[in-house]
C-alpha cells in the first residue's frame, strides 16, 4: 500500500522486487486488498507478455491515511 | 510502542525506495567535477595559444574545444555509471528499474532540450550565451531529476542555475563560470553526498 500511495501504479515485478516476496505471497495479498476495494488490478498484454498493474483506489487511500493517523495518535499517546 | 514507530518508519522507507533511486554515487559527482576542471584548464590553454585572435568555427582550436567538452561529458557519464553500479550492487539493488528509468528520462528531457538549444545558438552565432545556457539547462535538469533520487541534489541544481544567471549578467567570463558550475560545484556537492550517503550503506 505504501508503494501504491506514492506511485501512480506499480507492476507485479516491481512490487515483488521491492517487497522481496514470492509470486504466490504477493498474489494472495493483492487479492485480499482487492477484495476490500483498496486497490485495482489491471491485467494486459505488452506485446506477447502478460503484465499486471496495481493502483490504489480512493477507498484505499482513505484507509491508508486513517491507518497512518491512527499510528501517529498511538505514538503521541506515549 | 516502538512497533508503531517502526511501522511508520517502514512505510516511509518503502515509499522512498519505490519512488527514489538511491544508488547514485556522490563520488561520481566529485569525479565529474575533476574532469570538468581539467577540461576547463585545457580550454584555457587553447585560449592562450590563440591569444589576440578570434577562434573561428572552422579552426582546429574550436574543434579541439568541442572534443574536450565531449570527452568531459562522456567520461563523467561513464564514471557515474560504473560507480553507481557498484553502489547499487553493494545495496543489493538493481541499477535498471522503474525508478531509475524515471530518473534518467526526467533528467534527459531538459538536458537534451538545452543541448539542442545550445547547438542552434552556435549555428546562429550567439556564442556568448552558450555557456550560461548550458549551465541553466543543466541546473534545471538536475532539479527535475532530484524528485526521483536523493532530494539534496536539488540544491546542486539551484546553485548551478544561480551561477548560470550570474554568468549571463557578467558576459565575458564564460569559461570561469563554466569551471565554477561544472567543476567546483560538483566537487563540493559530490563530497557532501559522499560523506552523507555513500558510506553508511
Amino acid at each position: 500500500m505504501s508503494i501504491l500511495m506514492v506511485n501512480e501504479y506499480a507492476d507485479f515485478n516491481t512490487l515483488k522486487e521491492l517487497l522481496g516476496v514470492t509470486d504466490g505471497n504477493l498474489a494472495s495479498h493483492a487479492k485480499a486488498l482487492e477484495a476490500e476495494h483498496y486497490i485495482m488490478i489491471e491485467k494486459q498484454f505488452i506485446g506477447k507478455k502478460p503484465n499486471t498493474r496495481y493502483m490504489v483506489t480512493k477507498e484505499g487511500r482513505k484507509a491508508f491515511k486513517d491507518h497512518i493517523d491512527a499510528l501517529e495518535k498511538l505514538i503521541q499517546k506515549s | 510502542m516502538e512497533n508503531y514507530l517502526k511501522d511508520i518508519q517502514d512505510i516511509k522507507k518503502m515509499m522512498d525506495r519505490s519512488s527514489q533511486f538511491l544508488s547514485l554515487s556522490g563520488m561520481a559527482g566529485i569525479m565529474a567535477g575533476i574532469y570538468a576542471l581539467i577540461g576547463a584548464y585545457a580550454v584555457h590553454r587553447i585560449y592562450d595559444f590563440n591569444y589576440g585572435s578570434y577562434i573561428t568555427l572552422e579552426s582546429t582550436s574550436f574543434k579541439l574545444m568541442i572534443l574536450i567538452a565531449a570527452a568531459v561529458f562522456v567520461l563523467s557519464v561513464v564514471t557515474a555509471y560504473i560507480l553507481t553500479l557498484r553502489k547499487a550492487k553493494k545495496q543489493q539493488e538493481t541499477i535498471w528499474n522503474a525508478t531509475s528509468k524515471r530518473l534518467v528520462i526526467n533528467f534527459l528531457i531538459p538536458l537534451v532540450t538545452g543541448g539542442i538549444f545550445a547547438v542552434l545558438l552556435l549555428r546562429n552565432h550567439y556564442y556568448g550565451l552558450i555557456a550560461p545556457i548550458t549551465l541553466l539547462f543543466y541546473g534545471l535538469s538536475i532539479i527535475n531529476a532530484s524528485k526521483y533520487t536523493v532530494r539534496d541534489v536539488r540544491y546542486l541544481g539551484l546553485t548551478i542555475i544561480a551561477i548560470g544567471l550570474v554568468a549571463t549578467a557578467f558576459m565575458g567570463y564564460e569559461l570561469e563560470f563554466w569551471a565554477l558550475g561544472f567543476g567546483v560545484c560538483h566537487i563540493i556537492y559530490g563530497t557532501v553526498m559522499h560523506f552523507k550517503y555513500d558510506r553508511n550503506q
